[in-house]
């Protein structure tokens, strides 16, 4: 990046130095404003908060850990937490693991290749909303495309969203559709595998299994550490299903997190209540990225070695 | 392969006739499964062109008897939905976020790719730290700066924060500036570019694949968020896509519409799939190497 020629002298450099300083400043500094606006005030105003009871309406008043203190006794809260992970342990290594054996069955000579990428993909591309109310729709328990399909091999009508025994995995299911864009980038990880290994491999008379597990699986490990902690810090922050499809329901077994983040403050107005819980939240993804970033140090595979 | 076959000459004939039945297995798995993963959205299309009749009726049907084309215009004619305004809301919001966040990202980019600052690897250190700042945790004092700055109900909260870049895609820019060769930068100088002219007139014109990725992405993104436009849009009119269509959810029919609320997410649904249609590549890319889905 250096554009002083080494000859300069000191003098110069400093100079040039400091001006190209100034550049850099001038540059970054719309990120800069909006870091400090947007996430650094923000992230210390919600830890202020949290100490504080606030309604919008009073000026906040102080009460030290009583909003932590409280947490700790509310069911609700533990709920909330109970749902989150049974949601997260479940959805996200299954369809880590879906997506990844469908990009390894896609990644062969097989007829209609392209079309089948595009057409697994596709229904990625409906999410958000849209999603939540298509598959609102086909969990219908009378008209709906899924107990249809289960009547077939003789199953009873399932009150998916209306039954709290089968809501949660009625949302895990609906998860799965979109693998579509985690099997696009374990995809584009095992096009990187060099051809050249795999054929090692099989001169050396390994067969298909002990070349993904000893050859492939390491070469894509970054990918799959990636996809992971994406994965979960997605997970952590469900919002949309709740919202739209169950409001939490039916008796709380689907009362996710972030709804609960989002019940308490913009529905109950309880600010501070709900900024302990924001913090709770931030501290849980910084901790989870944190310990898989140190265990991925023995796990993970990198080219060329670990920079040190 | 057996060893027995080295010596020979080549036989790619018998290779290919081998049945190989992992594949073939795998290959059906394939077909089931993609099969099960269109079928949702047939199931959409077919529902939003039956009428309330059939659409309720049991088992359902895949090809609906009488096209009920009317359910996309009673979309726009129901003042109950306010779709077409609440479309025009998204279009909006999504269009001035792609605007800010491709000129905010590339301007803050250039300067960490091409600038060395005592400070320099630290700022961009908590740059991405900023990629694991959940949401939630920053949104009640953003909405309460923004609320008492006047602007609730307004979609102004929404698309402000845009302008000042997004970090995902400043790491995105950076990496494709930073390989753009120095030479370039001291021609640029030598004919008398000021900084400015060398990211305005040099860099982006030369970046335009990887701003359609980001721009591709910062528009999905707004287009399909749900949370902010909730916290802070209160009117129907002010509506984005994604409330406008949860709140079809809402009481005010006797039956839940559900043609209507599948031709809804099918015309919502639209321009992500125009996009992708018109730049798959990029698309691709930008999945791949943003982890967005």
């Amino acid at each position: 990046m250096s554009r002083l020629s080494k000859g300069d002298s000191g003098l110069k450099s400093t100079r040039e130095s400091r001006r190209e300083g100034r550049w850099f400043y001038f540059f970054i500094s719309p990120w800069l404003i909006g870091f400090i606006a947007f996430a650094l005030i923000p992230v210390l105003a919600s830890l202020y908060y949290s100490f504080t009871e606030y309604d919008i309406i009073h000026t906040p008043e102080f009460i030290g850990f009583g909003n932590y203190n409280e947490l700790f006794h509310d069911d609700l809260f533990w709920n909330s937490i109970k749902v989150t992970l049974k949601y997260t342990f479940i959805s996200v290594p299954l369809t880590l693991i879906l997506s990844l054996f469908f990009a390894i069955l896609i990644n062969q000579k097989i007829p209609f290749r392209g079309f089948l990428r595009t057409a697994m993909y596709f229904p990625s591309m409906i999410s958000g909303v849209a999603m939540a109310l298509l598959w609102f729709w086909v969990f219908n328990p009378q008209a709906g495309l899924f107990n249809y399909f289960l009547s077939w091999f003789g199953i009873d009508t399932i009150n998916w969203f209306l039954d709290e025994k089968y809501a949660m995995w009625a949302l895990i299911i609906m998860s799965f559709w979109g693998m579509g864009g985690g099997m696009l980038i374990f995809l584009a990880g095992l096009q990187g595998v060099p051809q050249s290994l795999l054929e090692a491999a099989k001169l050396d008379g390994a067969g298909r299994l002990r070349t993904f597990w000893n050859v492939t699986l390491p070469l894509i490990s970054p990918v799959f550490l990636f996809q992971l902690i994406i994965g979960l810090i997605d997970s952590f922050q469900v919002f949309t299903q709740a919202y739209t499809i169950t409001q939490g329901g039916p008796n709380y077994s689907t009362w996710f997190y972030v709804f609960n983040i989002y019940i308490n403050a913009f529905k109950n107005f309880r600010y501070g209540y709900a900024s302990a819980m924001s913090w709770i939240l931030l501290l849980a993804v910084m901790a989870i990225t944190f310990v898989i970033m140190k265990m991925s140090n023995r796990y993970v595979y990198y080219e060329g070695g670990r920079e040190r | 392969m057996s060893e027995l076959m080295i010596g020979q000459r080549q036989t790619p004939k018998r290779k290919k006739i081998k049945l190989d039945i992992p594949r073939i297995v795998g290959f059906i798995i394939l077909i089931a499964v993609t099969i099960a993963m269109i079928m949702p959205l047939w199931f959409m299309l077919s529902t939003s062109l039956k009428t309330t009749k059939e659409m309720l009726a049991y088992p359902p049907s895949f090809i609906p008897e009488h096209f009920a084309w009317g359910n996309f215009k009673e979309l726009f004619v129901n003042s109950e939905i306010k779709f077409g305004q609440q479309y025009k809301n998204s279009v909006i919001v999504a269009v001035l976020t792609v605007i800010g966040t491709v000129f905010s990202s590339s301007f803050v980019a250039f300067g960490f790719a091409r600038y060395r600052a005592k400070l320099a690897p630290f700022l961009f250190m908590l740059l991405l730290s900023t990629l694991m700042l959940p949401y939630p945790a920053i949104m009640i004092p953003q909405f309460l700066l923004f609320t008492k700055l006047g602007l609730h109900d307004s979609l102004l909260p929404l698309v402000l924060p845009a302008f000042f870049a997004s970090a995902y895609m400043v790491f995105l820019l950076k990496q494709f500036f930073s390989s753009l060769p120095n030479e370039l930068y001291d021609a640029g100088r030598i004919d008398g570019c000021r900084e400015f002219r060398l990211y305005w007139n040099l860099t982006l014109p030369l970046s335009g694949p990887v701003i359609a990725t980001v721009a591709i992405f910062s528009f999905i993104w707004s287009w399909n968020d749900l949370l902010a436009p909730v916290l802070y849009l209160d009117s129907q009119e002010n509506f984005t896509l994604p409330i406008g269509m949860a709140a079809m959810l809402s009481s005010k029919f006797r039956i839940a519409p559900w043609n209507l609320m599948m031709a809804a997410s099918l015309l919502s649904v639209l321009p992500v799939v125009a996009l992708f249609a018109l730049a798959q590549r990029r698309f691709v890319q930008g999945i791949v190497l943003t982890g967005i889905k």
